[in-house]
Parts: C-alpha cells; sequence; structure tokens
C-alpha cells in the first residue's frame, strides 16, 4: 500500500466528520470518494493529504507514519509526495501556466532546466503548451484546470489528491481533464485520490469508497 | 425497442436480404443484445403478412437469407406514423425491481441501507466499464454507451435519495396497518418525499 488511513476520528466542534474510518490504497491506483454533502469526503482527502491531523488514528505513507509530524515536516512531505488537484484549480494568478507548473519544482529546488523541460513537456502532453505564456485568467477554465494536472504531476508524485476536479467545468471540458488527469497519473505511476459527487467521474476510477456519517459505508 | 419498426426503417433505403438486415441492426443496436435469425425472418414474415413490406425476389441459392424484401406503401405510411410518434416515458421493469426491494425490505424490518450499498457498487462498476467502451468505441459505440451511462447516474441519483430518506420511508411502511392500506400510504410518500 502506497498510502494507509486506520479508525480516522476527527470533530469539528459537535459534529463528528469521521469515525472509524480505514481507507488503503495501492500504488498507482485511481480511487473516487463518493457520499452525501456533510459525510465527511473532503475530510477524509485532507486528513490522508496530512493537511488535517486525525483526532485518533493513524495515516501511512508507504510505511511512514505522517499523521504525527511537525506541520513543517508534514508540509514538505506534502510537497514532494503529493499533487494537488482542486475544484478551481488555484493556480497562482500572477504567474503564467507554465510557471505555475514549474512551482512545486522551483519549491523543491530543482534546477531552472530540468523544471522547464519537465513542465514543457507535460503541457504538450495536456494541449495547452501554446497557452503556456498566458496566465490563469487569460485561458479557459478547462484549460487552467489542465495546467493545474501538469503542476500536481509535475514532480512525479506518490499520490494525487483530487477534490471535485471538474466540479466546476462542463461535462466536455470535465472529460478532457479527468481523461488527462487519469490517463497521466496511470502513465506515470501516480495514485489518485478523487473526491466527488458525480458518478460519471467516479467512472474513471478503479473503485469507489462511499462514505455515510463520517464513515466507510461501502 | 421495436425490432419490426427497425427492421422496416433499414428496409426503406433499399430492398434487402434478412441477413444484410441483421448485420446492420447488430452494428447499430446488437452490441449488448444481437439479433437471432430466426427472429429476423419470423419478423419479415410478419410484417409481409401484415402488408408493410413485400418479397421483391430471390437470389440464387437456397434458404431464407436468399429472399429479397421492399417497404410497401403501407409500410412507409406506419414507418412515418412510428418515427412521428413519442414514445411513452417509463421506467423499464427492471428499475423498479430496486424499488420494489427497497420497500420489502423495509416492511420485512430487514436493512435496506447495505442493499443500496451494493446496488450503488454495481452500478459504479458498470458505469466503469462503459467508460472504458466509450474510450475506445467509435462514435456510435459512444453514443450507446452515453445513454446507458446517463440511465445509470439516474438510477444512482434515485439510490442516494432514497438511502436519505430510509428512516423516513420505513416508518411509512411500517405503519400501514394492513397490506391493502399500503399501497395508497407508500404512493403518498413517495409524492411527499420528492
Amino acid at each position: 500500500m502506497i498510502l494507509k488511513a486506520s479508525n480516522l476520528a476527527i470533530r469539528f466542534g459537535q459534529t463528528v466528520a469521521l469515525r472509524d474510518a480505514d481507507v488503503a490504497i495501492s500504488p498507482g491506483e485511481i480511487v473516487a470518494i463518493m457520499g452525501p454533502s456533510g459525510s465527511g469526503k473532503s475530510t477524509l482527502l485532507h486528513v490522508l493529504a496530512g493537511i488535517l491531523r486525525p483526532e485518533h488514528g493513524e495515516v501511512h505513507l508507504d510505511e511512514q507514519r505522517i499523521d504525527n509530524l511537525s506541520d513543517s515536516r508534514r508540509s514538505r512531505l506534502r510537497l514532494r509526495s503529493f499533487g494537488f488537484v482542486l475544484q478551481f484549480g488555484d493556480l497562482v494568478p500572477e504567474l503564467s501556466l507554465r510557471e505555475n507548473v514549474e512551482l512545486p519544482l522551483r519549491l523543491l529546488s530543482a534546477p531552472r532546466a530540468e523544471a522547464r523541460t519537465r513542465s514543457r513537456e507535460l503541457l504538450r502532453q495536456l494541449e495547452v503548451d501554446d497557452l503556456a505564456d498566458r496566465r490563469p485568467g487569460q485561458v479557459s477554465g478547462g484549460q487552467a484546470q489542465r495546467a493545474a494536472v501538469a503542476r500536481a504531476l509535475v514532480h512525479r508524485p506518490s499520490v494525487i489528491f483530487a477534490d471535485e476536479p471538474t466540479g466546476a467545468l462542463d461535462s466536455a471540458a470535465g472529460e478532457v481533464v479527468l481523461d488527462a488527469l487519469t490517463g497521466l497519473a496511470r502513465k506515470e505511476g501516480s495514485a489518485v485520490v478523487m473526491v466527488t459527487h458525480e458518478a460519471r467521474v467516479a467512472a474513471y476510477a478503479d473503485r469507489t469508497v462511499f462514505l455515510r456519517d463520517g464513515r466507510v459505508a461501502a | 425497442m421495436s425490432v419490426s419498426r427497425i427492421l422496416l426503417g433499414l428496409l426503406e433505403p433499399s430492398s434487402q436480404h434478412g441477413y444484410v438486415l441483421r448485420r446492420r441492426y447488430d452494428e447499430w443496436f446488437g452490441t449488448s443484445r444481437p439479433l437471432k435469425s430466426a427472429q429476423v425472418y419470423a419478423t419479415l414474415n410478419r410484417l409481409d403478412r401484415d402488408g408493410l413490406i413485400s418479397l421483391a425476389g430471390v437470389a440464387a441459392g437456397v434458404g431464407p437469407d436468399r429472399r429479397v424484401y421492399a417497404i410497401s406503401e403501407a409500410g412507409v405510411v406506419e414507418l412515418d406514423r412510428w418515427l412521428d410518434e413519442p414514445d411513452v416515458p417509463e421506467v423499464t421493469a427492471s428499475r423498479k425491481v430496486l424499488f420494489a426491494k427497497v420497500l420489502i425490505a423495509l416492511s420485512s424490518g430487514r436493512p435496506a441501507e447495505p442493499m443500496l450499498d451494493r446496488q450503488r457498487q454495481a452500478h459504479l462498476a458498470r458505469m466503469r466499464e462503459l467508460r472504458v467502451q466509450r474510450q475506445s468505441g467509435d462514435l456510435l459505440g459512444q453514443l450507446d454507451a452515453d445513454f446507458e451511462m446517463y440511465h445509470l447516474d439516474a438510477d444512482l441519483r434515485w439510490i442516494d435519495g432514497a438511502a436519505a430518506r430510509l428512516n423516513r420511508l420505513a416508518a411509512l411502511v411500517n405503519a400501514a396497518p394492513d397490506p391493502a392500506a399500503a399501497v395508497p400510504g407508500t404512493h403518498g410518500a413517495r409524492q411527499e418525499n420528492r
């Protein structure tokens, strides 16, 4: 297992967001997390990604326990081992698409030439290389989201976390993004954990984890 | 699926052998359930009997494959009628089975939630198959897969809606004093829960 979580529990005030949740993700596996609103989908994703610390339970990345690391070590681990695709892309608006894609490698101190070559190759595979010098505000939502997929993949992470990655797109643009995300992740061997409320999006996954009231129901 | 009206439509552009009709039918509509030869010839015989098609000739050789059929004027009129008339919007019987299972489970004191969870996973597994099929298929295959995927998606929405209202539904089903009274009560529940 590349990612394994057991007995996860977390509350926000009086609200129990997760309880006794177990999840295991194999290397390269694509898993969808579904469930009604408020069932704990995004909370589970944030706990697995080391953004939130669970009150109970453990999260292991490739045999290493990560939930008990300090904030700075978890932050470093997220940068090195994880990629993120969020609903609205969340690219840095002041940077070009190319600079956005290069960003994780630059933060990891990769040589500039390597970052440039790798980002150019990914933008080409995602068919937005001709827009590389534009800023996120100058391209369509689908094009920006493809750049976000490139940014998530650029440093060859073990796991990509995607939270409603096509929630802001129409179905045609959404399919292009999902084809790109899942196709490239499979090609590069990254696992994908994807929160969605849409069955058509979940159909891109190898399997679906269904949450209800903070528990894994199926 | 109205096989007889489809065959009528396939015959309209030009007279055909039953074999050619079956091949075209399977190519367009028969991915999950190909047409059997016997069904083609039985349907053609029935259309001939009803005056909607007629025997236009017999090619050299033996067997039903050699008979060439042409659409008749009455056949064109019937084809026009079939194409112009909207179909009655309806849910197929197999889709109603899940609805029945939920009510029966609740009324017999069994938990319906695990059943809905299993059905959801089965639907999602089928959607994954269709997505792969859609990715590798031509335009016809893609539209065929889309048709089924959108219907499965609708089922899944129903499953989620039902799962969210199981407690109310169980209370309603089990409050019925006798089976006869359960029917109008159940109908009312569906209206109320929409």
